[in-house]
């Protein structure tokens, strides 16, 4: 039965990509969305049963790759953390493939669509319920590959191929870590399965590595080479650059891959190997340090940005961030409960966005609404949820998540941790700010469209709102019923052997002061937004203006695509065209064949030019010849 | 003694060419010989798998040995298969038909002259891949190049001319240096018979000598850095079968004479001369990708990448690891598969549009859709996706090398990031975006028979790349005992 969760995406896919056009459009859609929601009915079930019964197994689907010692199995590996991962990829995934109804109704190819999404999900599956890194690296480049296509789905649009292509590429870079990091573990342990690779790890604790010369311990290795690849897929800073570019991807899209799963693949992975992780702190402060930089970047960049998709990408870039930290601090669960809840609020505010690019029919400029909140009700009503999920508003799930996070990284005691509080109460304030600004401009204030009339813009049908309203009941409620179960501590504790913590997390408290800190922020910013996006809306130009260096800054994203650009994308194409024609053309060619058949040419033609056909000089070159012969033997 | 089956193997299609050489030649679309050239490389095609299945995967020893007196004393004409060879076989009759019925619209002239070609080069292919004695090995090797000289020559482009003596001439060069070395071996230790020289082994002192010579033939065919460049401009010339018989096989023998011979015989000097492989390989694999990321051609670029893949295999098989060896035997069957389909792939538009520009193109997906989506497993399946054999092999053999040496594992894994550059760059802008090219929207999708080819190869690069342990199984204790035999070797020094 679990297998069929694995299956039912896979076949649904195939279905609609291979039989789509037999089939029509609208069997498809009701075909993929029906099979992943049997999917996500049974992860439910299997949810429950891991929460209730302990349930856990390695189901072994079939072999794979068996290379002497090397053996890797088709697996499906059922954990907390893997249900847990199960729940959220489904259960979003069904969603999404429901709203997509409704949202792709106008688009011509709907049943490639839908076969992407289906394969996109069954990709995702691969990889949480891998139970060896190769599986997780043949799901992780799977996902990968879905992302490629359906950034790129508009392929008619020359910026969604050139978005696709960096999203597959930057995410190489990436994988080049993460497959660096499976050819070291391999080669220290002789295995790639998890069991045996996290048994196997207290024994190579103080094992160093030298490599150029260097003296590394070879588990800050694996752990840093690891990162490497949950950078590229968690969209971290250096490597973030393809997310708000992926942004060019049908908005379901976005919610599905760029927001609940794929990009949280990152955290599960450091999540996954946090046996590993435990050993090595230089790491899990760097995971720290790369979270909540990211964090900060992301909220500083998402205030000034105008395009509504991008401040949402930028806002999950910087969530993730937050999630790198708490992993960074030895909080894998509380990383994991905001994976979790992260997942509902943000495909609710995805999708939210996406009603909204809908009503003004495919404008995504915010200072192009304005005022539409009576047109949109329920759009608006469940796009104020997200909002108050995200930015941690009390009893909502973002609260008990995020402030989960700070608080563990104030527990943590040393430096870093300071620190990551500290940065990580500024963010959320800041992503207060750049969250009820989205909402203000969008929907308050004055109506800004001068192409579509007001009247025209339409709340979307129910099928794109039922997804939103389950999702709404997820981002209000998943916080506070699952807290217990996530983050308590308890005899039972619910991840038991899937997350491992060398010591206990602690159980004390923070001060009351502290605790109060942020809330208070996140409410006090509601009315500064207010005041800064409605009612003085020349304030926020006035500060733009005056600070104009700052706001560039801001504006062209830190200038990392430029600098980039500049880097790797022009140095490449040089560096390619001076292999190519200089090295191949001028000194391999021209030494070689060319130069060798010009010389033997050359050779020949002054050979020719001494058979001048007149016997009187044949005669004379004889003559000289043979007295130079004779002279020699008569001298020696 | 029991039935010849791969002496029947290698002159089946010879037989077909003479059969064919004796048919009236027409001119046109000369279905007659079509048929004759399809029903023996097909036959041929059975026979191998029959061979496959005949074959036992639980041992290293030479099976289906015949071993005939050619020359009193001195050769013999000695054929076998191990798990290592038999792949290589069936790869030559499995590409070697589609070749043939690909040639539909590319060769207008001489059609029956050209299937005589192919199939007399078929022979060889075979003929190299299961020799057990060096000078019969020699002759099939270096005779493999006619043919592919002459396909190149008389139906190739318009500088067909220079691309065909380039060719001729870099792999010449490379061949007379082995030529010499075996007739030094044969003076040596008074045999070339292979199964013999692996037992009695050539003494230290000459091996450095000997190793040199042969990779001097080997790295001219693979083609290595630096002595690469005759590859692109071949592939340019060459009409399409003959660049899918040149990327997917050709290249090949290259890679199993490395296995079969350098290793098998010179393990001393293999060891020594293992970090000039590394760095050949290191660079064919960065540089070539960085080559062809720039490519205007579409031939070009697939040519380029086909050198960077090949530097994959090399620098696998001198890992010497189980994976490392493994790795490379798939990854040159993958690329066998791989490299034809793009090739294939590249020939069916060019026969449509009769240009090899990429700027031709663009916007073929709203187009030719069928097409599309085979090129795009294709393009995938080069740049290593997960799925596909591609990945098997590299991920095998960085393996491989990672176990022997990081800084090397490390950069060649560079490599895979350009591939996917170079690769999905070349896609995008060929069946991406808008279409500009008026022309363009004239073209028709795959007709049935290239349909039936990209699918035929389109099969085995997905099934093997979830499934490699068909391939895996075969060559798993040949591997196994190679390195044994290399290790034990290498102990005795």
């Amino acid at each position: 039965m679990e297998i069929l969760i694995l299956f039912l995406p896979l076949i649904a896919s195939i279905i609609s990509g291979f039989f789509g056009r037999y089939i029509g459009d609208r069997n498809s859609e009701i075909f993929t969305s029906a099979l992943v929601s049997i999917s996500a009915l049974l992860s439910i079930n299997v949810l429950y049963h891991v929460i209730v019964n302990q349930y856990e197994e390695n189901i072994i689907i079939a072999t794979w790759i068996n290379s002497g010692s090397l053996n890797v199995n088709w697996s499906m590996l059922i954990d907390p953390l893997s249900a847990v991962m199960l729940v959220v990829v489904t259960s979003v995934s069904s969603l999404v493939h429901i709203y997509s109804i409704g949202y792709m109704s106008q688009d011509p190819h709907k049943p490639r669509f839908m076969a992407y999404l289906s394969l996109f999900t069954f990709a995702m599956l691969m990889l949480v319920t891998s139970d060896n890194f190769i599986q997780l690296f043949f799901g992780w480049e799977g996902v990968g590959l879905c992302s490629y296509f359906l950034i790129g789905f508009w392929f008619k649009k020359e910026s969604a191929n050139a978005a696709a292509i960096k999203a597959f590429i930057v995410n190489r870079i990436g994988d080049f870590g993460f497959a660096l990091g499976i050819f070291l573990i391999f080669y220290l342990f002789g295995t790639v399965n998890y069991s045996e690779v996290f048994q196997q790890i207290p024994t190579i604790i103080d094992k160093d590595l030298s490599f150029l010369s260097f003296e590394v311990k070879a588990i800050d290795l694996i752990c840093l080479l690891l990162f490497i690849g949950a950078m590229g897929k968690s969209a971290q800073i250096l490597l973030h650059t393809w997310l708000p570019d992926a942004m060019e991807g049908p908005t379901p899209v976005s919610a599905l891959i760029h927001a609940a799963t794929m990009v949280t693949a990152g955290v599960f992975l450091v999540v996954r190997c946090s046996p590993i992780y435990e050993y090595s702190p230089l790491i899990l402060n760097l995971i720290t340090i790369i979270g909540m930089t990211t964090a900060f970047f992301a909220a500083t960049v998402a205030l000034v940005q105008t395009d509504i998709k991008k401040i949402i990408a930028y806002s999950t870039c910087s969530q993730l961030g937050y999630m790198f930290f708490a992993a960074g601090v030895g909080a894998y669960n509380v990383a994991m409960f905001h994976l979790f809840t992260h997942a509902f609020f943000k495909a609710l505010l995805f999708l939210g966005s996406g009603s909204v690019i809908h009503a003004f029919k495919d404008e995504q400029n915010i200072n192009n609404m304005g005022g539409v909140w009576k047109k949109l009700p329920y759009t608006y009503a469940l796009m104020i949820i997200g909002t108050l999920a995200l930015t941690g508003f009390p009893f909502l799930s973002g609260f008990y998540s995020k402030d989960a996070i700070i608080e563990f990284a104030y527990l943590r005691g040393n430096t870093t941790g300071y620190y990551a509080a500290g940065i990580g109460i500024i963010t959320a304030f800041l992503t207060s700010i750049y969250s009820w600004r989205l909402i203000f401009k969008t929907f308050h204030g004055d109506y800004n469209n001068k192409e579509i009339k007001i009247e025209e813009t339409h709340e979307s049908p129910i099928v794109m709102l039922i997804p939103l309203f389950v999702l709404s009941i997820g981002a209000v409620f998943a916080g506070f019923l699952f807290k217990g179960l996530f983050i308590g501590h308890g005899d039972n504790f619910f991840w038991a052997e899937s997350i491992k913590f060398l010591e206990p997390l602690s159980t004390e408290h923070p001060p009351t002061w502290f605790l109060l800190l942020t809330p208070c922020l996140v409410l006090l910013s509601i009315p500064i937004a207010y005041y800064f996006f409605v009612k003085n809306k020349d304030l926020p130009k006035t500060i733009a203006s005056t600070n104009r260096p700052l706001y560039n800054f801001l504006v062209n994203k830190w200038y990392f695509d430029e600098l980039y650009e500049i880097l790797f994308i022009k140095s490449s194409k040089k560096f390619g065209l001076f292999l190519w024609k200089f090295c191949d053309g001028t000194i391999i060619d021209g030494f070689g064949p060319d130069g060798i058949s010009s010389f033997i040419k050359k050779c020949s033609l002054k050979a020719s030019k001494l058979q001048s056909g007149f016997i009187y000089q044949y005669a004379f070159i004889m003559l000289l010849g043979f007295s130079a012969l004779l002279t020699f033997l008569i001298v020696k | 003694m029991n039935f010849p089956i791969l002496t029947s193997l290698i002159l089946l299609p010879t037989i077909g060419a003479l059969f064919l050489f004796f048919t009236k030649d027409r001119e046109g679309n000369n279905l007659t010989a079509k048929y004759v050239a399809l029903f023996t490389s097909v036959v041929n095609f059975l026979i191998s798998i029959y061979l496959w299945i005949l074959f036992d995967q639980s041992t290293s020893i030479f099976q289906f040995i015949e071993d005939r007196t050619w020359i009193e004393g001195f050769i013999n004409y000695k054929v076998g298969v191990d798990g290592i060879s038999i792949l290589f076989i069936i790869l030559t009759t499995f590409i070697t038909p589609l070749c043939i019925i690909s040639v539909n619209n590319s060769i207008k002239n001489r059609l029956r002259d050209f299937l005589i070609a192919i199939l007399i080069m078929e022979s060889f292919m075979i003929g190299v891949f299961c020799a057990l004695d060096l000078v019969v090995f020699y002759l099939f090797f270096e005779a493999g190049l006619i043919p592919m000289f002459l396909i190149i020559g008389i139906w190739g482009g318009t500088r067909r001319v220079y691309s065909a003596f380039k060719f001729f001439l870099y792999t010449l060069l490379g061949s007379v240096l082995m030529l010499v070395a075996i007739i030094s071996i044969y003076w040596i230790t008074g045999t070339t018979d292979v199964v013999r020289l692996y037992e009695i082994g050539i003494d230290v002192k000459y091996q450095n000598l000997l190793w040199l010579a042969f990779f001097s033939s080997f790295a001219v065919k693979t083609p290595m850095w630096p002595v690469h460049t005759w590859l692109p401009d071949a592939h340019v010339e060459a009409p399409t079968a003959g660049s899918v018989l040149l990327a997917a096989i050709l290249l090949k023998m290259a890679g199993y004479g490395f296995i079969r011979f350098s290793l098998g015989l010179f393990p001393i000097a293999s060891e020594l001369f293992t970090p000039l492989i590394y760095a050949l390989s290191v660079i064919a694999i960065i540089f070539t990708s960085f080559i062809a990321l720039m490519q205007e051609d579409m031939k070009k670029l697939i040519a380029y990448s086909s050198v960077a893949h090949m530097g994959f295999v090399t620098l696998g098989i001198f890992t010497l690891q189980q994976q490392g060896i493994e790795g490379s035997i798939i990854q040159m069957i993958s690329h066998g598969l791989v490299s034809a389909a793009l090739f294939l792939t590249v020939g069916v538009v060019y026969d449509r549009m009769h240009s090899r520009l990429i700027s031709t193109y663009g916007g073929l997906v709203s187009i030719i859709p069928k097409y599309s989506i085979l090129f795009m497993v294709f393009a995938l399946a080069s740049l290593g996706l997960p799925g596909t054999s591609g990945f098997i092999g590299e991920f095998l053999i960085l393996m491989g090398a990672f176990k022997d040496n990081f800084l090397v594992a490390v950069i060649a894994s560079l490599g895979v990031i350009l591939g996917a550059a170079y690769m999905l760059w070349l896609y995008k802008r060929v069946v991406f975006g808008k279409i500009i090219n008026e022309d363009l929207k004239k073209i028709v999708d795959l007709n049935r028979s290239e349909y039936f080819i990209l699918s035929c190869l389109a099969a085995p690069i997905l099934f093997f790349g979830f499934y490699p342990d068909p391939l895996i199984n075969t060559i798993e204790v040949s591997v196994t005992d190679l390195i044994n035999m290399h290790s034990t070797n290498l102990a005795k020094k």
